[in-house]
């Protein structure tokens, strides 16, 4: 079974901390040329004298410093990932292989379209790809994560209402069980933000609608299957009475891996989305990035699409810029095109036999672990989950042990922390999504760690709260860190 | 659910977002419960309207955000912020140590006194927290 030990690691010190006066990682040679001097090719204000406080290292300094740090890292190489919400799926080194291609990596952003036909055929085959996923006619691929993609379709789905005269059409629905970054992009575009309520069923029902169905309605933020894992079974009759009411429809699409290939957004309704290339479609997400968000749109708003759109100019494609109603441009050039060609790869990999098989495997792990699990944590709700599963610490709580103590227990037995407190409509949530990545071996160790984590917690409660112990460093100071935080590193520490 | 004890002063009225007000001198005085302290942990951030806001009853005025979670403030009652509890900005923790004393957030210059009634009573709130809680 999986089992976190303790191997060598290291204490690593910053590289201001390791840096010596004089060292070097490499000598350069005496230049062959006349040296210029700077004070006779620049202004007076870009020059300065000296440049204090870079640390001075060896080669051998630095590769020993980032090796260190590397071995701290956890990463869906080293084992399950099961961080809800986040599709921490599998990257296929195939992918890699393909955005390496000498003829796409080292292809020049400024080429002309004549040149790049390659690429910009690429890229069209995603877009058609999205589209047939998502139900959806036209796709961009520029917004460069997710939460780009929500600003990008909230602000097509404002310049919709805009051009049909109707530019009061401000205000956005997003149920309480939707993704966090919802409210966020909707108020970053200037929009009002409405949190309905779900129902205790956990499910966004009609009549919370009800209150908001006006000529101020803009648009409903939806993310189905909803942040407690649950599909919005009334997704099609949400969407009736929004259009009714004169808005659109718009469905974050990070949740997409408990739909693909089997269920399309278009077909509940949905009018304006966004795919996380980086949890679906199995592309990295890196420390931050880059990511890659693309949004699909029905027809009626593709005159609003980001600059530049792929035409097809009879057999040859060509960017097109002008295009008067469009929301402008969102990102250079045609997006982050090394990490969608990782998706086209996926995509093209698979096949859309093999998307769906994905959604259905997601979908049972999923549940696989529900009903292994049920039994020692507690659930709030009873009906299946679609590809992630939500329980709380409701029945370790009495013993003093927290969702926060199992998700740091979790680390000493070799596993990523899962999403912890969130979705907020549940107390103590504790969000688990294991993709369809992992094998029934690597679910029932997981299983079997949790409920060790469960029997710990009943028997000996001190061994979850003390937790971890096998990590190099323990429990840290969030509290200390969130009220006092050390932004940068200063000599005398 | 664990068997946990708040504190509710008889003193203050609540919303069912969790603030609670009290009048002092004309003033609303107002801020967050001890159940919601509670259930937010650790407090390390409270974002606060300008002073001179006019705040309509139901309104999103600020933002209160924990090592677990962010919470919405919502205003009681109408009226205009005439003062804000300047001391959270570098400790946050008396949210949580004293909810209702050095923890308090705002003071409202109310457009109705009279609308404080309309808001629960201690043990109206008390009951309201049990029923949530699922108890």
């Amino acid at each position: 079974m999986t089992q976190a030990r303790s191997g060598l690691v290291f204490e690593e010190p910053l590289l201001f901390e390791r840096s010596r006066p004089g060292r070097r990682g490499l000598s350069l040679a005496t230049p062959e040329v006349p040296q210029a001097d700077p004070a006779d090719e620049l202004e007076e204000d870009l020059l300065r004298d000296d440049v204090e406080g870079l640390p001075e290292l060896s080669e051998l300094d630095v590769v020993r410093h980032f090796t260190r740090l590397s071995q701290w890292n956890y990463g869906i190489d080293l084992g399950l990932f099961p961080l809800g919400s986040c599709t921490m799926k599998y990257n296929p080194r195939a992918n890699e292989r393909v955005a390496a291609l000498p003829g796409l990596a080292q292809l020049h952003p400024l080429a002309p379209d004549a040149d790049a036909q390659g690429v910009l055929a690429l890229a069209a085959e995603l877009e058609d790809a999205l589209a047939a996923i998502s139900g959806l006619d036209r796709v961009t691929l520029q917004p460069a994560a997710g939460a780009q993609g929500e600003l990008v379709g909230m602000m097509m789905i404002q310049a919709h209402h805009r051009a049909r005269g109707e530019p009061q059409r401000e205000r956005v629905l997003i149920p309480d069980t939707a993704h966090g970054t919802n409210p966020a992009s909707a108020a970053l575009n200037g929009m009002e933000v409405v949190e309905v309520p779900s129902g205790p069923d956990g499910l966004l029902h009609p009549e919370a609608l009800e209150p908001h169905l006006d000529e101020r309605l803009s648009a409903l933020m939806l993310t189905n299957p909803n942040t407690l894992g649950l599909f919005e079974r009334h997704v099609e009759e949400l969407s009736r009475r929004v259009h009714e009411a004169g808005g659109l429809v718009y469905l974050d699409g990070a949740n997409l891996n408990a739909l693909m290939g089997v269920a399309r957004p278009g077909d509940m309704g949905v009018d304006v989305m966004h795919f996380n290339l980086h949890k679906t479609f199995s592309t990295p997400h890196g420390g931050g990035g880059p990511g890659s968000g693309p949004v699909a749109v029905r027809e009626a708003l593709a005159a609003h699409l980001p600059i530049p759109v792929i035409r097809r100019d009879g057999d040859a494609l060509a960017l097109d810029e002008d295009r008067p109603q469009s929301i402008g441009r969102v990102h250079a050039f045609l997006g982050n095109a090394g990490i969608w060609l990782r998706a086209l790869a996926y995509v093209r990999a698979l096949g859309a036999e093999g998307l769906a098989e994905v959604t259905r495997c997601a979908v049972l792990n999923a549940n696989y672990l529900q009903a292994s699990l049920s039994d020692v944590y507690a659930r709030p709700h009873r009906q299946r989950v679609m590809h992630e599963v939500v329980f709380s610490d409701e029945r370790q709580q009495p013993n003093g042990v927290t969702t926060a103590d199992i998700a740091k227990r979790l680390m000493d037995y070799g596993y990523h922390p899962p999403t912890v407190y969130f979705p907020l409509v549940l107390s103590g949530a504790l969000m688990v999504e294991p993709t369809e990545t992992e094998s029934l071996e690597s679910l029932d160790e997981f299983v079997a760690a949790m409920r060790a984590i469960a029997g710990e917690a009943a028997e000996s409660p001190e061994t979850v709260t003390g937790a971890p112990t096998t990590p190099i460093l323990r429990r840290l100071d969030e509290v200390g860190a969130a009220r006092k935080p050390k932004l940068r590193w200063t000599p005398e520490g | 659910m664990s068997e946990k004890s708040y504190d509710f002063p008889e003193n203050c009225r609540y919303t069912d977002s969790d603030e609670w007000v009290r009048l002092e001198d004309g003033l609303a005085l107002m801020g967050i419960t001890d159940y919601a302290q509670s259930e937010l942990s650790d407090v390390v951030y409270v974002e606060q309207p300008e002073v001179g806001a006019q705040l309509e009853a139901g309104q999103n005025f600020g933002v209160v955000e924990s090592v677990k979670a962010v919470g919405d403030l919502v205003a009681p009652l109408a009226g205009e912020v005439v003062r804000i509890n300047t001391e959270l900005e570098d400790s946050p923790e008396l949210v949580n140590e004293e909810p209702y004393g050095r923890g308090w957030l705002i003071a409202l210059q109310p457009e109705d006194e009279e609308a404080v009634e309309s808001l629960m009573t201690a043990e109206e709130y008390l009951r309201h927290v049990e029923a949530r809680s699922g108890a």
